[in-house]
């Protein structure tokens, strides 16, 4: 838990200056029988990037990373869009299922292939998925033959953009999702094995460990969560753009999984961590919309916040600057004890 | 009596939860070999970090040919003329040897590296140290031994006045400790004051002119070698009268029983071998560092593919392709490369002990919480681990007690096999007497165990026959009969043929 404090005062901090700056920012109210509020918008529109950084922090802690999360999401998103499109009816829900079904079944099988070239031709992790990241781009275009795809399909549109129960369907897939693979790697012995891995690969194998077998599943997961987060994507906007579609999700949702404290080294990961790294991210992201940064400048703003965060949550950089402001006070207070000698 | 180089008086540290280091006084006379004493965590480590600067003292204060230094890291100490050669090889081995010799300080010409210099150099060096090899090759090219020597070169280089040699011969076979013990008596005879560590007892005797020894992190006493007998060395170490280091009893003869492992020609790195291993009968392996011990250990165990002969196991023929198919025929392999094949160091000691049984049985069947508390509390008390802490971190570990972990992560498994790679190396006496009772016990209740040591007194004690290997070829079995002393066992390895 106390690993979880940083990245926990952090969130608060963010969320604090928007209420500063935006009125009604906590407000959260009920029109229509969905839930409304900035914080709701904060969840519904960071639910892609929680999803991708849930895999890779898996990924991450088998001391791997996936570049191809944000080619993924396109790929996804374009496959779901062009089989809708050849639909006799864009409502059907079994349509929609089965569209949704082979786009996640293709990301999984692009995972498969990373994990195969990390794993078992053993190309380093950067390297193999560099293919797909910039191979993949291509590959979405192919799909939608070089087009943006537009939907119009009510069923499509509630996986990015609808309701259930009040809340925004994306939520609940997260929610899903978040439980699904704490089950599996806190519950079963996944997560041991995986952090084993990560930790020693050498050792894990001479102890028994089918690290091969692991590697592809994480690397197949992690594909799996940018292709929901595709389908999320592309629902959201009724269409599929495969040059710009999860553009960049990849640095996002690394920079996700080590605010939240996992180490880029491999080992022990901490899936709330990781929730909540997404959630800051986010946030900022609605923070600098709603404090009037200058579009031009945003990244920029966005690179200054997310340094500072990092430096506040390593605890070298911290002992420094404690240390800096400790060691001046001892001679102070002697300065004073001589003073009250002297009168 | 010459004035002393170093004095620490007083010296306290104290870790969270620790105090490692405990009003502890030790001086360090120019020309002497100096040996520092005691079990694991007994303070030896914390002793010489402190004195290197890698950590600050809380308590006492350092003196350094008469002037008082407070150290805040490894480099200022080094310039000061205190250089440290560490157990585990402290250098960069994808670099050269010549770029590990001079890292830092590489000779310059016109600002720019004079790399032909630091090469005639480095190899001038090395041949004080009677090592010729191409000093241009990355330093992985050779073996453990002679990344040893480089770093002893490299630390002798920095015009050393103090030289403390942590553990410096755990990795060396005879003839380099011998090679190492001559070039110390060199650098000893030109002044420098030596801080020896080492958990061979003969070494100490051999090299050693003074000791002290610590145990809990507080002085136990400065004594001259000469005067002090092992037992009572041993004793003091240990601090209770010492039972269990009686000599175990010669074993009794290798019990008739089951045939468990017969391998036939089987071959690899090492030339094809033949071995059969009883039900409860231990197999010793003998020779040099390099000789194939653990190349022999790791084809019965999958780890590397044999590309000739046949395994029984069980009377059933087995390609051991991988580990996972050999521990499913009961065999078990405890790796002499602890840090590198063994540990899992953000592990926390749990984890660490019940990492063989989980992969075992595959993710999805995890060993429930109780069992697992019940399993790793059970083995901290057989072994003795301290400290008993189940949510530690291997890596804060002492070597000895990783080692316990690491052979009781096998244990769980009840194996049939054990083959243990130096399972003692490296470890204070009382855990290495632990571990050889344990053996003893094991092949007692009918587990098979090939033993491997660089310790030729070690592996006759426990050993019911002994395999003598020499230059990557089995010259030898023996039965550990009455015939069987160390001598012979030498003489074999030397000439690379039973009598």
């Amino acid at each position: 838990m106390k690993r979880l404090a940083w990245p926990l005062g952090m969130l608060a901090a963010l969320l604090l200056v928007n209420l500063i700056f935006t009125d009604h920012f906590f407000q959260i109210e009920i029109k229509d029988g969905h839930l409304y509020g900035s914080l709701i918008d904060i969840f519904r529109f960071g639910a892609p990037l929680i999803l991708v950084a849930l895999g890779m922090t898996l990924v991450i802690a088998t001391s791997g990373i996936d570049l191809s999360v944000g080619s993924v999401v396109a790929i996804s998103g374009a496959m779901a869009c062009l089989q809708i499109t050849s639909l006799s009816s864009q409502d059907s829900i079994g349509g929609v299922l089965g569209a949704a079904g082979i786009a996640l079944g293709l990301a999984v099988a692009l995972g498969v292939g990373n994990g195969f070239l990390v794993a078992v031709i053993g190309i380093q992790p950067i390297i193999a998925t560099l293919i797909l990241m910039v191979a993949g781009r291509g590959l979405a275009q192919l799909i939608s033959d070089g087009q943006i795809i537009t939907v119009n399909s009510a069923p499509y549109k509630l996986i990015g953009g609808g309701y259930w129960l009040t809340l925004p369907f994306g939520i609940i897939i997260v929610a899903v999702v978040l439980a699904l693979t704490a089950f599996f790697t806190r519950r079963l012995a996944l997560g041991l094995l995986i952090e084993s891995v990560g930790g020693n690969a050498e050792a894990s194998r001479l102890s028994g460990i089918r690290s091969r077998g692991i590697l592809i599943v994480v690397y197949a997961f992690c594909a799996l969560c940018a292709g929901i987060a595709g389908l999320m994507i592309s629902s959201n906007v009724s269409s599929a753009d495969g040059n710009n579609a999860g553009l960049w999700i990849e640095l996002d949702a690394i920079l996700a999984v080590v605010i939240g404290g996992t180490s880029l080294a491999g080992g022990r990961f901490s899936l709330s961590g990781t929730v909540l790294g997404a959630l800051i991210i986010q946030t900022l992201t609605t923070t600098i919309y709603s404090i009037g940064v200058p579009p031009e400048t945003t990244l920029l703003f966005k690179a200054l916040v997310v340094t500072i965060v990092c430096l506040l949550q390593s605890p070298a950089f911290r002992a420094k600057v404690f240390r800096n402001r400790r060691k001046p006070a001892p001679p102070a207070v002697s300065a004073e004890e001589k003073v009250t000698v002297a009168t | 009596m010459a004035e002393a180089i170093l004095r620490m008086t007083g010296i306290g540290k104290e870790f969270p939860g620790v105090r490692a280091l405990d009003g502890v006084d030790f001086r360090l006379l120019p020309g002497e070999v100096h040996a520092l004493m005691g079990e694991n965590g007994a303070g030896k480590s914390t002793l010489i970090k402190v004195l290197t600067g890698v950590y600050s003292i809380d308590a006492g204060e350092i003196e350094l040919a008469g002037t008082k230094v407070a150290f805040t890291g490894p480099l200022e100490a080094q310039k000061a003329g205190i250089s440290t050669v560490y157990q585990e090889v402290n250098l960069c081995r994808n670099l050269s040897v010549a770029e590990n010799v001079f890292i830092g300080r590489e000779p310059r010409k016109f600002g720019r590296i004079n790399w032909r210099e630091m090469r005639r150099r480095t190899a001038e060096l090395l041949r004080q140290l009677d090592l010729a090899i191409d000093v241009s090759k990355p330093l992985s090219h050779y073996s453990l031994a002679i990344q040893q020597m480089v770093a002893i070169a490299r630390a002798i280089d920095i015009d050393a006045r103090v030289l403390i040699l942590d553990e410096p011969t755990s990795s060396l076979d005879a003839g380099e400790v011998a090679q190492l013990f001559r070039v110390m008596r060199r650098l000893k005879d030109q002044g420098i004051a030596i801080l020896f560590v080492s958990h061979f007892l003969d070494q100490i005797y051999e090299i050693a002119d003074r000791m002290t020894i610590l145990r809990n992190g507080r002085l136990v006493g400065e004594y001259a070698t000469a005067e002090l007998p092992q037992v009572e060395l041993v004793a003091k170490m240990i601090g209770r009268e010492l039972a269990e280091l009686e000599r175990l009893d010669d074993r009794p003869p290798a019990r008739t029983s089951d045939t468990l492992v017969e391998a036939v020609e089987l071959g690899g790195k090492v030339a094809p071998f033949s071995l059969t291993i009883q039900e409860g009968e231990v197999v010793g392996l003998a020779g040099l560092l390099g000789s194939g011990r653990t190349e022999i250990a790791r084809l019965l165990f999958g780890a590397d593919h044999a590309a000739t002969g046949t395994v029984r196991i069980g009377g059933e023929q087995v390609s051991l392709r991988t580990p996972r198919i050999a521990m499913s025929k009961g065999v078990a392999f405890c790796s002499e490369n602890r840090r590198e094949e063994g540990l899992v160091p953000e592990l926390t000691v749990r984890e660490n002990l019940i990492l063989a049984l989980q992969a075992d049985r595959g993710w999805s069947r995890p060993v429930p919480r109780k069992k697992q508390d019940e399993l790793v509390a059970k083995y901290i008390k057989a072994l003795n681990i301290r400290p008993d802490n189940p949510e530690m971190l291997i890596r804060n570990l002492s070597g000895g007690n990783q080692q316990k972990v690491l052979l009781a992560r096998w244990l769980i498994l009840e194996p049939k096999l054990l083959i243990l790679d130096e399972p003692t190396r490296g470890i204070d006496v009382g855990a290495k007497a632990e571990i050889q009772k344990l053996v003893v016990e094991l092949s007692d209740g009918g587990m098979a165990v090939l033993f491997i040591s660089a310790e030729l007194d070690e592996v006759l004690r426990l050993s019911h026959k002994v395999a003598v290997l020499r230059d990557r070829r089995v010259v030898a079995e023996l039965p550990n009969d009455d015939n069987l002393t160390t001598d012979v066992l030498m003489e074999t390895i030397a000439s690379g043929a039973a009598k």
